[in-house]
């Protein structure tokens, strides 16, 4: 048993239901009781659809249980199909229904129905959404092509030149209740139809099963969201020889790394254009001097695997912040991740509770959280701004306007989500300079008002560095500041004065000093050249 | 019975389970905390339906069955007490721990009431611990808190004294003055269930009278008459008329002159009456259609209708208790259309059908019917708003009002596109 509070992923079947909600002409027969019709709103409010999902709800109650409970998932899914006339069928379970055994998915298809029926097995205790809708799509998919992958020996690919057309691909992974996935998809489809390069397949997101027919007809697969499409882009791999990408086009050097991959894969010459970087603004922004504040500004990272991997590699090698944490709650990417986060020379931090992660934040003390939803509520109690980059969605995730993370655009979108949370350099400036005017408060901070409003007065903010601090050394509370000491620390900076605090502290243990003044604050500003 | 056609349907359903009445009475009572015994499901879904995001420790939590706690149940009993020993390390500050079954841990037939035994003996002094089910093939939506308040009332201390119970969660503002206006009728003794401390609860016995201020408390009723309790008959108290009729069930209870009543409460009434009249005009004549969800569908319908001029197409209703509903069904128009439990497909293809102007219903349902043109009110907001009572029916007609007052302002004018 595990003690949950919040969770960052739902069960199995939301990621099954994420899937049969993407597409067309498909229908899920969700063997569940009536509370998990829950599961609807994900979708008509959180993602604000003006659909249903095309989901049918067996509804059982406790009366049925004992009773003939096959015979109310067959009555559901001849009326569901009647109804809906759908293409193809998946049949499932939620975590309920797996106990009674009803084995919904081969009731369905011992029913003679002329469609084909994909029979989910989505173990609901080990199992979590992400890992649910990734099953699910690879079911959905080998189900309707396995046929075709038998005799696929036949089908001796000919290449796109050979055939005297256009390379084509399928993008594979974006789903509803993904981050962004609507405008990701625009945007690489708009660089690679540029470039020449024409789509064959969207799927999951717009599909319908008669389009997965289709997916064998691509020269390569696009897997731009691993969590969901790795799988699938493997089996196909396997059965159709058609090779994957494995670069997520995420920033400005990520995208253009995924550009030289697909191109190489492609057998095409890519264009020079690529190479100079300049189709987004990230690069000539981040190097203008108004970025000069964001130097080393040190960052915490947690989300899914995906996101957080790119962030980590934007936030470096695009921005120059320092990474001082990350990690992810996806335990499928946590290979992945841990790898990124060692070539950092830090540890990844695992984990589906988010206590730990806001423990990890503060023992880390960042100037920026790129998180999720959650770490925006943990980042506002710490007081440290906070962009979010991952899911669980919240409505505020699915904005009207275009605001793709993927390729160009998605570059200039991050540079201004995750720096707009910060000051920019000229107001931190100004207010450095200013601050002892009476208009400014200490602790004033971005117009975005990420402190909540409630933390806004100097002392709180004060007490906040303070605190941590001393969390970071309980066991060191043997060193003193000295009343002076503590006002030439107020004089500093709030945003820096944690990290001021901090390396003061440590400079007087490594000193042997018990007692910190103004002059202890300027040597250890001058040992660690701070 | 009045005359309404009371029909029965069964099939796909569309409704909250008992599990999300933690989101409101975990509010009411702050010093308690709910405990879902349950699957990843259960957490996704208080998640989900508690606004999404929550902002502080929530005091509601899942203790998620894994795997290994199927294989063995003495397993699972062990990892409970193992769970709740570190919540309460965790939160010392609580004072009252529900136990709450859900689908999952009643299938595989955890027994919560002896798990709540035990953990009792464990932590006498510290905690109460109770139990009960929220689980969707037993309870719907509002139900949980039915199944909350049951498993408190054995608590209640006995007494003899003449009292009023005020029985279902109530916002705190419209207790307070439902309290002063039962003051007024010199009513002094004038307790409510459940407390806003967990640990403050009212007594109980031959001398009290209960007035149910919700519709969906059957089985707690039926326990606190076994306490020795009267359950006074009455409509609930939503507009102007359910809510006098309401509180005169009491003061006739308690033999208090009618002049004074009617002293009392006439000036209340001419004033909630002229503040009905602005959405008196908006809602009369349009025609309503509640899908079944929090167990308000009745008295709501009777308040639309006969205050309102609402017209009703149907009202959709989880489950009818005849005895219950009894003084509300009186009171509704002959033929209303009644429909208890559901089968979501067909009774959306009435509502096609029907072209109401107005349908009150769950979450998920809500924008699909929007962007077909029809316009929603949450039922989960009558269970989150101050509704109750003669001061608050021009609030409660107001919510109403509003989804047909944004549908003025916008069709004409942003919405073309659509």
């Amino acid at each position: 048993m595990e003690l949950t509070l919040w969770t960052y992923e739902g069960p199995p079947h939301i990621g099954a239901m994420r899937i049969a909600s993407s597409m067309k002409g498909l229908h899920y027969v969700l063997h569940a009781p009536q509370g998990d019709t829950y599961a609807d709103l994900l979708f008509t409010m959180i993602e604000r659809r003006g659909t249903r999902p095309p989901v049918t709800y067996t509804t059982f109650q406790a009366r049925d249980l004992g009773g003939d409970t096959a015979e109310l998932v067959k009555g559901h899914i001849t009326e569901a199909v009647e109804r809906f006339r759908p293409e193809a069928l998946l049949v499932g379970e939620s975590c309920t229904a797996e106990l009674i055994q009803d084995q919904p998915g081969s009731l369905a298809k011992g029913m003679g129905l002329k469609i084909p029926i994909i029979s989910l097995e989505l173990p609901a205790y080990s199992k979590k959404e992400n890992w649910g809708a990734a099953e699910t799509f690879y079911q959905l998919i080998r189900g309707l092509l396995k046929e075709k992958a038998e005799d696929s020996s036949e089908n001796t690919k000919l290449s796109w030149q050979e055939e005297g057309r256009r390379p084509r691909v399928n993008l594979l992974g974006p789903s509803l209740l993904g981050f962004r996935c609507r405008d990701d998809v625009l945007e690489i489809q708009k660089i690679l139809g540029e470039l020449g390069i024409d789509i064959n397949v969207i799927a999951p997101l717009g599909a319908s099963p008669n389009d997965l027919m289709r997916l064998p007809k691509a020269d390569a697969n696009v897997c731009l969201y691993p969590e969901i499409a790795e799988s699938t882009c493997l089996w196909l791999e396997r059965s159709f020889k058609t090779p994957f990408t494995k670069i997520v086009p995420i920033g400005v050097k990520a995208t253009q790394d995924f550009l030289e991959e697909l191109h190489r894969i492609l057998g095409m010459e890519i264009s020079s254009s690529i190479k100079k970087g300049d189709q987004s603004k990230l690069p000539w922004y981040s190097k203008s001097v108004d970025s000069n504040y964001l130097t080393g500004k040190r960052v915490f990272i947690f989300g899914d695997g995906t996101h957080v991997i790119a962030a980590a590699r934007i936030a470096k090698e695009e921005l120059g912040f320092e990474v001082v944490g990350m990690g992810t709650y996806s335990r499928e990417m946590a290979r992945k991740v841990r790898a990124e986060a060692k070539d950092l020379g830090l540890e990844a931090l695992i984990t589906n509770d988010y206590l730990e992660v806001e423990e990890s934040i503060k023992e880390c003390a960042p100037e920026l959280v790129l998180g999720t939803q959650m770490e925006r509520h943990s980042a506002k109690r710490l007081g440290i701004p906070c962009a979010v980059i991952s899911t669980p969605m919240h409505v505020q995730d699915v904005p009207a306007r275009y605001s793709p993370q993927m390729g160009w655009e998605g570059a200039n979108v991050i540079f201004d989500d995750w720096v707009h949370p910060l000051m920019m350099g000229l107001e931190e400036h100004l207010i450095g300079m200013f601050r002892h005017d009476f208009e400014f408060t200490d602790g004033h901070q971005s117009h975005l008002g990420h402190l909540g409003g409630h933390k806004s007065t100097p002392e709180e903010s004060f007490k906040e560095t303070t605190q941590i601090s001393n969390n970071q050394s309980p066991s060191e509370n043997s060193i003193n500041w000295t009343t002076e000491g503590e006002s030439e620390l107020a004089k500093i900076p709030f945003f820096v004065r944690g990290k001021v605090r901090r390396n003061t502290e440590k400079y007087a243990r490594q000193s042997g000093c018990r007692e910190i003044n103004g002059e202890t604050l300027l040597d250890a500003k001058a040992h660690f050249g701070a | 019975m009045g005359g309404s056609t009371l029909l029965k349907e069964t099939g796909p359903r569309e409704v909250f389970c008992g599990l999300t009445s933690i989101v409101w009475l975990h509010r009411r009572m702050p010093d308690a905390f709910f405990l879902v015994v349950g699957s990843r499901t259960c957490a996704h879904l208080i998640q989900s339906a508690a606004g999404v995001m929550i902002f502080a420790e929530p005091r509601f939590g899942t203790a998620i069955l894994e795997e290994r706690d199927l294989a063995g149940l003495a397993d699972a009993h062990e990892e409970l007490d193992r769970v709740v020993k570190n919540l309460l390390k965790r939160r010392p500050e609580i004072r009252t721990l529900f136990l709450v079954g859900s689908c999952p841990s009643e299938v595989i037939k955890i027994d919560l009431s002896r798990a709540a035994e035990r953990l009792n003996a464990q932590f006498q002094g510290q905690v109460r611990v109770l139990n009960y089910s929220g689980s969707g093939i037993e309870t719907t939506f509002t139900q949980g808190e039915d199944g909350a308040l049951k498993a408190l009332v054995p608590l209640l201390p006995a007494s003899k004294s003449e009292q009023l119970l005020l029985v279902g969660t109530l916002a705190n503002p419209v207790e307070d003055r439902l309290k002063t206006i039962f003051n007024r009728l010199g009513l002094q003794n004038v307790e409510s269930f459940p407390p806003r401390e967990s640990t403050q609860l009212p007594s109980i016995g031959p001398g009290t009278k209960v007035l149910l201020a919700q519709p969906y408390l059957t089985d707690t009723a039926r326990e606190l008459k076994n306490r020795g309790a009267e359950i006074l008959t009455a409509p609930f108290p939503l507009g102007i008329e359910g809510s006098k009729l309401w509180i005169e069930a009491a003061a006739n209870a308690f033999n208090i002159d009618k002049t004074l009543v009617n002293a009392t409460l006439e000036p209340l009434i001419i004033r909630a009456r002229k503040a009905l009249k602005p959405y008196v005009e908006k809602l009369s004549g349009k025609k309503l259609f509640l899908l079944p969800e929090s167990q308000l569908e009745i008295p709501l319908a009777r308040f639309l209708n006969n205050e309102c001029g609402m017209e009703l197409i149907e009202v959709g209703i989880p489950y009818l208790n005849r005895e219950m509903m009894k003084p509300e069904l009186e009171l509704l128009p002959q033929n209303t259309r009644i429909v208890e439990g559901q089968h979501v497909e067909k009774q959306l293809d009435r509502v096609r059908a029907n072209h109401p102007d107005l349908v009150v219903c769950g979450m998920g349902l809500a924008n699909p019917l929007e962007a077909e043109g029809i316009s929603t009110k949450w039922s989960i907001e009558m269970v989150f708003s101050p509704i109750h009572g003669i001061d608050q029916a021009s609030d409660l007609a107001e919510l109403f009002a509003r989804p047909l007052h944004r549908q003025n302002l916008l069709s004409n004018k942003t919405l073309e596109t659509v």
